[in-house]
């Protein structure tokens, strides 16, 4: 039977199509994009990194591990690139310090949050994680994750549970730098600990945190697939991917390669020299200065030449960083600081650090060296290594700088782990065999990674990691300062003093700051790169 | 014959432990902190003493051989210090996914090494062996990790007809022998077959020039035997050196190649070496080259069987 429609019912139909045609082309276009799709990540690692609760492999475990499935009370804000990222409230709504007791600091924590296991967080969950690290009589405590994170928590003396949803925390002495510590302790569910044996390795396997992604799978060596978290308790930051899967491809050209043939979507540092084609591929390359510094770290024990300023003042102005930056093929910032002149620390140092091997000379020259004399410097560097870059080349370039001027470099190049053992041991150890510089990218994230841990005369090698025994009473006065400095501006006033001390004091030999490029298909879109090692995922979704 | 192999598979027990100490010393005496490599630079020295005291490397090293030695004689290779996993089931996944390679490797490298050199044997001094010698000296100078950049930028990035990578759709925990994966095997088995071919050739080449210079080859063709004929005796007399060669490679191929696996990324014992390696794991790195050392160990003891029983004459007992 054939159906047949009155004037009035095809009038009907046909405003109903050309309204629903509409309604379909006028949807924006993100609802579309929104909840679709799956990002395959290819990272530079070579194994996923662990999933128990603190991650290991460094910044990157934490980027693609780490922060995806957990949060810690205090969290990087990820949401936007042109400044650099800052502590907000992360499972703690709000912290504060005590004002008549400063090593006592209150935390408020976020009610209504839910483990991926449906677990409640609490208080008991953040003093459970915190003897996981800490207590070694605790059932649950992991010396192995302890080893990755303790020493971010240096100040932390005690803690105790106040009610359901507050916490205290006592700190061994008056220390601002609290929030930047705790940023980094992740809280996985003491429920799901439970329910898996009481095994961290078991745990691993389906672990569960109140982070913004759920793990689905993981195999060792092959992949970990991340599926979105729908009751995470900030909306902003539910996935709007489908999945996002991580493979480990340690090989660049291997990456490249992946990129290229369309395996991955993304893919992590690629090698300087392919980014020309993997552009002119059709692929983005997407990069943004992050708080890294490349650097000479140098000795200043007895007998070192570093011990003349204008030695260490010649050696900053040899330097061509334009040089180096182009050999990097244009990824990277030439530093004139241990920090970057945007970021709140970088005070108003009077020595310029720039290229000018002319007033380089002068000092020198000044400092009784030249060419024909030269300042004798052997210098530690490693192959390889996480956030070194291009060491052996980058190295070279230096060398041949400074032999222009008047400085005679000699390497003893290392391997990676064991250079990581010669840092530690500090410039007077016995390993050391009177090196002059070390070679090890920082991380300039928070106040302690960038300046304390290396330019406090307490903490020497091999008691902490200020290898080359700087000592400096002022530079001590302003470093204690600066911790005990509660308010923000204040704080950031005194470490801006200190930058700017150790500028004109020309303490390192600082190169460049990292820009970490990472290449993508062009149908990733909405990431936004954030000036920090951590990243966020969260907003990207696949437009194909 | 019986005493022979009863022998041969005796002389393993000593050959084994000297690998075990052999293995042991050289992964100990490498300069750096065991733990550097998966506890952070700064860790605090307490949390480092106390993972040395877990971890057991606290006590002398003679201790901690024979703790190791004697639990990997249980089959037990402990805990990967880095991932919390065991090593043995690492390791058995490694070696699945390296016998998939190996396979294809021993193949065609044994196949293809064995035509070509005997070839290039009854052709000698013709263009043939011109030929055939220059493929086997490229194939033995080629670098791996050359090539297999080569071949992925040509057939997965110029023209998109292979993958460059991994181990297919769902990895090796949903590996089949379909067109899908087996895809996924192509470059890396072409790669890896490369070096087995080169030496393969060269030698049956040698072998076999050298077998029809012999007298009894004129004997037999004064006999007025056929060629086919012929060819038998000279295949059963080059067959020993053959199966020495072919087997030492065999077990190469079984070991997984480093530089192969890490440029395709699959997932093998030379992936997961490497991985041990850079990471300092010592469990992870002890265990996966005493497997691998075990495997050349039992190959040679099977090549040296099958040849006294293939070759008589060798009289070995």
């Amino acid at each position: 039977m054939v159906k047949t429609y009155s004037r009035k019912n095809r009038l009907a139909l046909l405003v109903g199509a050309v309204t629903f045609s509409m309604m379909v082309i006028l949807a924006p276009p993100t609802n579309k994009a929104q909840a679709q799709g799956t990002l395959k990540v290819g990272m530079t690692l070579a194994d996923i990194p662990v999933s128990f609760g603190q991650p290991d492999q460094g910044f990157e475990g934490f980027r693609f591990m780490g922060l995806m499935l957990y949060d810690a009370l205090i969290n990087w804000d990820m949401s936007q690139g042109d400044k650099p990222s800052g502590l907000i409230p992360g499972l703690a709504e709000s912290w504060s310090v005590d004002p008549s007791d400063k090593t006592k600091w209150v935390f408020k924590l976020r009610k209504n949050v839910k483990f991926h296991d449906g677990s409640a967080f609490n208080a008991d969950a953040v003093i459970f994680n915190f003897d996981k690290l800490l207590d070694k009589n605790s059932p649950q405590f992991s010396a192995r994750q302890g080893s990755l994170v303790n020493f971010r928590i240096p100040s932390i003396k005690s803690y105790k549970k106040i009610d359901e949803y507050t916490v205290e925390f006592i700190t061994h002495e008056p220390d601002s730098f609290v929030p930047y510590q705790l940023c980094y302790i992740l809280m996985a569910s003491p429920a799901q600990w439970e329910k898996t044996g009481k095994n961290w390795n078991t745990f691993a396997k389906t672990p569960s945190g109140t982070g913004p992604w759920k793990l689905e799978t993981i195999v060792p060596r092959e992949k970990a697939e991340f599926v979105p978290f729908k009751g995470h308790w900030d909306a902003n930051r539910v996935p709007k991917l489908e999945k996002v899967i991580t493979i480990p491809i340690p090989d660049p050209n291997a990456r490249t390669a992946a990129l290229l043939s369309g395996q991955v979507d993304w893919i992590e540092a690629p090698a300087p020299d392919a980014i020309p084609r993997i552009k002119s591929k059709g692929f983005d390359v997407v990069a943004n200065a992050y708080p890294h510094v490349w650097s000479w770290h140098l000795s200043r024990v007895e007998g070192s030449p570093w011990n003349d300023i204008r030695v260490r003042k010649a050696a900053n102005l040899a330097v061509d960083r334009e040089g180096i930056k182009a050999l990097l093929g244009g990824y990277a910032v030439p530093a004139s600081g241990h920090v970057t002149p945007a970021d709140p620390w970088y005070g108003s140092p009077s020595f310029k650090i720039k290229y000018d091997p002319d007033a380089s000379k002068s000092l020198l020259k000044e400092a009784g060296f030249s060419k024909d004399n030269p300042v004798k410097i052997k210098a530690m560097i490693s192959a390889s290594g996480s956030g070194q870059m291009l060491p052996l080349p980058m190295n070279e370039y230096i060398q041949q700088n400074l032999a222009d001027v008047g400085i005679k470099v000699e390497f003893e190049v290392t391997e990676w782990n064991a250079l990581i053992d010669l840092w530690r041991g500090g410039a007077k150890s016995p390993q050391a065999k009177g090196a002059h510089v070390i070679n090890v990218s920082y991380t300039t994230q928070d106040p302690y990674s960038s300046f304390t841990r290396f330019l406090r005369s307490d903490l020497h090698a091999p008691k902490g990691v200020n290898w080359g025994f700087y000592n400096d009473p002022k530079m001590d006065e302003l470093l204690y300062a600066a911790s005990a400095a509660f308010d923000p501006k204040e704080r950031n006033a005194l470490l801006a003093k200190v930058h700017t001390r150790a500028v004109d004091d020309a303490a390192f030999l600082w190169v460049v700051h990292d820009v970490a490029p990472r290449a993508m298909a062009k149908k990733v879109q909405g990431y936004v790169q954030a000036k920090n090692w951590f990243q966020s995922l969260t907003s990207a979704y696949i437009k194909e | 014959m019986v005493a022979y192999i009863i022998r041969r598979i005796l002389y393993v027990i000593p050959i084994a432990l000297g690998v075990s100490v052999i293995i042991f010393g050289l992964v100990h005496i490498a300069p750096g902190d065991p733990l550097n490599a998966v506890v952070p630079p700064d860790a605090p020295k307490e949390t480092v003493e106390l993972l040395i005291k877990a971890y057991g490397f606290d006590k002398p090293l003679p201790v901690q051989y024979l703790i190791w030695l004697g639990k990997a004689l249980e089959g037990d290779f402990g805990i990967s210090y880095a991932t919390g996993r065991t090593v043995s089931d690492a390791i058995a996944s490694g070696v699945v996914n390296t016998l998939i390679l190996a396979v294809g490797g021993i193949f065609i490298g044994t196949i293809m090494g064995c035509l070509i050199g005997a070839l290039a044997g009854y052709f000698q001094g013709s263009w043939i062996d011109k030929l055939a010698t220059g493929f086997a000296i490229a194939g033995v100078s080629v670098p791996h990790y050359w090539l297999g950049l080569v071949l992925v930028i040509i057939f997965s990035v110029e023209l998109n007809v292979l993958p460059a990578m991994g181990m297919g759709p769902g990895g090796s925990t949903s590996w089949t022998w379909d067109s899908e994966h087996l895809k996924h095997l192509i470059l890396p088995v072409i790669t890896l077959s490369v070096i087995p071919i080169g030496i393969i050739t060269r030698s049956v080449r040698a072998t076999i020039a050298e077998i029809l210079t012999m007298e009894f080859i004129q004997t037999l063709e004064a006999k007025g035997l056929r060629k086919g004929h012929i060819f038998t005796h000279v295949a059963k007399n080059a067959a020993p050196t053959v199966l020495a060669v072919s087997g030492l490679q065999v077990g190469y191929l079984l070991g997984g190649s480093i530089l192969v696996e890490t440029v395709f990324s699959w997932p093998g014992t030379g992936f997961l070496l490497n991985d041990a390696i850079f990471r300092r794991d010592i469990p992870l790195l002890q265990g996966v080259i005493l497997v691998l050392a075990m495997f050349f160990v039992i190959l040679n003891l099977i090549v040296d069987i099958a040849q006294s029983v293939i070759d008589p004459r060798m009289n070995r007992s």
